[in-house]
C-alpha cells in the first residue's frame, strides 16, 4: 500500500475538531489539524458560554476555546492553517488538496468543517455587511453605543446576544418570524425581564435599508400580510447555521436536504474511513458539548478503523 | 501579542506613520474584547515577520483610538485595511486565515 503523508487528517479546528485532535494525539496517531481561518469555530464568535458542564462561572467564548487549542497542544496536536479547496476521499489515501497547489495525504479523515451564520438573503444585507449588518454580536455590540438596533431570529443564539447587546444599544427589537421564541426558558427569561428589549413577533425582514452611512432601517412584513419600517442603525442576524460544505465532494457522502452529513451513531460517513463531527452533521441539536462528544466517537472511531486496516 | 515586527499605533500617529509613511500599512483594528481578534493575533505576527521591510504592519485598538475606526465607517472588528501612499487598497472584515491576508498585503507590494 502507498504512504500517506499522515494516518489522520482532522478538517476544521472547532470544538469537535480540537476535541478529536485531543483524542488522536494522545492515541500517538500521526495527525495533523488543519484551519483555514483561526482555531475556536464559531465558539470565537459566542460571547459568553454558560452552559458547559464544568465550567461552573461560565467563560466567555474565546477564553473557554483557547483552553481547547493548549489542551490538545499539550498532547503534542500538530496545527496547520491552510484552505482545503477540494477532497478525494474514495480510495483508501484520501487526498486534501490545498489553495496553494500542495496536497495532504491521510489513512482517514474526520470532517469537522462546521457552519456558518445563517444568512436571510435579503435586499441590503450584502451591500451593508460589516456597515451595520453583523453575524457577531460580541465583535461588533460596541461599536452600538446609545443606538437603536435589531436582533432578527428567536433561538438560544438570538436571545441570548440580543441581552448582551442591551449593555451597549439604547434599545433592542427582536424581530422572529413566529408566534413563540424557540430559545430556552431560562434566556427568555431573561430577555422578556428586561425593558431595553422589545419583540416584533410573526413578521419577517424583508429588505435591508441604508446609505452611504451604513444601516439606517428595516422594511417588515408582518404574517397579516401588512408592512412596517422600522429605523436602526444596526441589525443583528443570528437565525442559526448553514453547513460549509463548499469542499465536499459531489455525489460522494450522503447529505441530508439541508447538505449536512449525515453519519451513524459512531460518526461513521457513507465512505470508509471518513468520518464527521460537530455542526456539519445532520443532525438536530448544535451544542459545544455535542460537538465535543461527537469529536470524540469520531477520532475513536477512526482509531478502529486504522487498527483494522492494518491487520488486514 | 507581542511580536516585534507589529506597531501599536494611535489616533494622533495616524496620519504620520500610516498615511504618509514610506512603506505600505496594513492596519489591525481589534479591541481586547473581540475573541476572533485574538485569535487572528498570531497570523498577523506571522505576517509580519514576512513582509518586514516591505509592508509595515500595524495595530490599532479601537476601544482607545475611536477617532480613525469613525473616520473608515468601522462597526465591526477584526477589520484589516490595507494603505498605499495614503490611500486604501482594499479591506477585509472578519477573521480570516493566513491565505486571503497575505494575498490582501499582495495588492502594495
Amino acid at each position: 500500500m502507498d504512504k500517506a503523508d499522515y494516518q489522520l487528517v482532522i478538517i476544521g479546528g472547532g470544538p469537535a475538531g480540537l476535541t478529536a485532535g485531543l483524542y488522536a494525539a494522545r492515541a500517538r496517531l500521526n495527525t495533523v489539524l488543519v484551519e483555514k481561518a483561526a482555531l475556536g469555530g464559531q465558539v470565537l464568535i459566542t460571547h459568553w458560554v454558560d452552559n458547559y458542564p464544568g465550567v461552573v462561572d461560565g467563560a466567555a467564548g474565546y477564553d473557554l476555546i483557547e483552553t481547547w487549542t493548549a489542551h490538545a497542544r499539550r498532547f503534542g496536536l500538530e496545527t496547520r492553517s491552510v484552505n482545503v479547496v477540494s477532497l478525494d476521499l474514495k480510495d483508501s489515501i484520501k487526498i486534501l488538496h490545498l489553495e496553494n497547489g500542495d496536497r495532504i495525504t491521510a489513512r482517514a479523515v474526520i470532517i469537522c468543517t462546521g457552519g456558518s451564520p445563517g444568512k436571510l438573503n435579503v435586499p441590503g444585507e450584502k451591500e451593508f455587511t460589516g456597515k451595520g449588518v453583523s453575524y457577531c454580536a460580541t465583535c461588533d455590540g460596541p461599536f452600538y453605543k446609545g443606538r437603536e438596533i435589531a436582533v432578527v431570529g428567536g433561538g438560544n443564539t438570538a436571545i441570548q446576544e440580543a441581552v448582551h447587546l442591551t449593555r451597549f444599544a439604547a434599545k433592542v427589537t427582536v424581530i422572529h418570524r413566529r408566534e413563540e421564541l424557540r430559545a430556552t426558558k431560562v434566556v427568555q427569561e431573561k430577555a422578556f425581564a428586561d425593558e431595553r428589549i422589545e419583540f416584533i413577533l410573526n413578521a419577517e425582514v424583508e429588505e435591508i435599508l441604508g446609505g452611504s452611512d451604513g444601516v439606517e432601517g428595516l422594511r417588515l412584513r408582518h404574517r397579516d400580510g401588512s408592512a412596517s419600517s422600522l429605523a436602526v442603525t444596526g441589525v443583528f442576524i443570528l437565525i442559526g447555521v448553514v453547513p460549509n460544505n463548499e469542499i465536499l465532494p459531489r455525489g460522494a457522502l450522503e447529505l441530508d436536504e439541508y447538505g449536512f452529513i449525515i453519519t451513524d451513531t459512531e460518526m461513521r460517513t457513507a465512505l470508509p474511513g471518513v468520518f464527521a463531527a460537530g455542526d456539519i452533521r445532520s443532525k438536530n441539536f448544535r451544542q459545544i458539548v455535542t460537538a465535543a462528544g461527537e469529536g470524540a466517537t469520531a477520532e475513536l472511531s477512526a482509531e478502529h478503523y486504522l487498527a483494522n486496516m492494518n491487520e488486514q | 501579542m507581542a511580536s516585534d515586527n507589529v506597531i501599536q499605533i494611535s489616533d494622533n500617529e495616524f496620519e504620520s506613520k500610516v498615511l504618509q509613511g514610506d512603506l505600505p500599512c496594513l492596519v489591525d483594528f481589534w479591541a481586547p474584547w473581540c475573541g476572533p481578534c485574538k485569535a487572528i493575533g498570531p497570523v498577523i505576527d506571522e505576517l509580519a515577520a514576512e513582509f518586514a521591510g516591505r509592508v509595515l504592519i500595524a495595530k490599532m485598538n479601537v476601544d482607545d483610538n475611536p477617532a480613525t475606526p469613525g473616520k473608515y465607517g468601522i462597526r465591526a472588528i477584526p477589520t484589516l485595511i490595507l494603505f498605499k501612499n495614503g490611500d486604501v487598497v482594499d479591506q477585509i472584515t472578519g477573521a480570516v486565515g493566513k491565505t486571503q491576508l497575505t494575498e490582501l498585503i499582495n495588492k502594495a507590494v
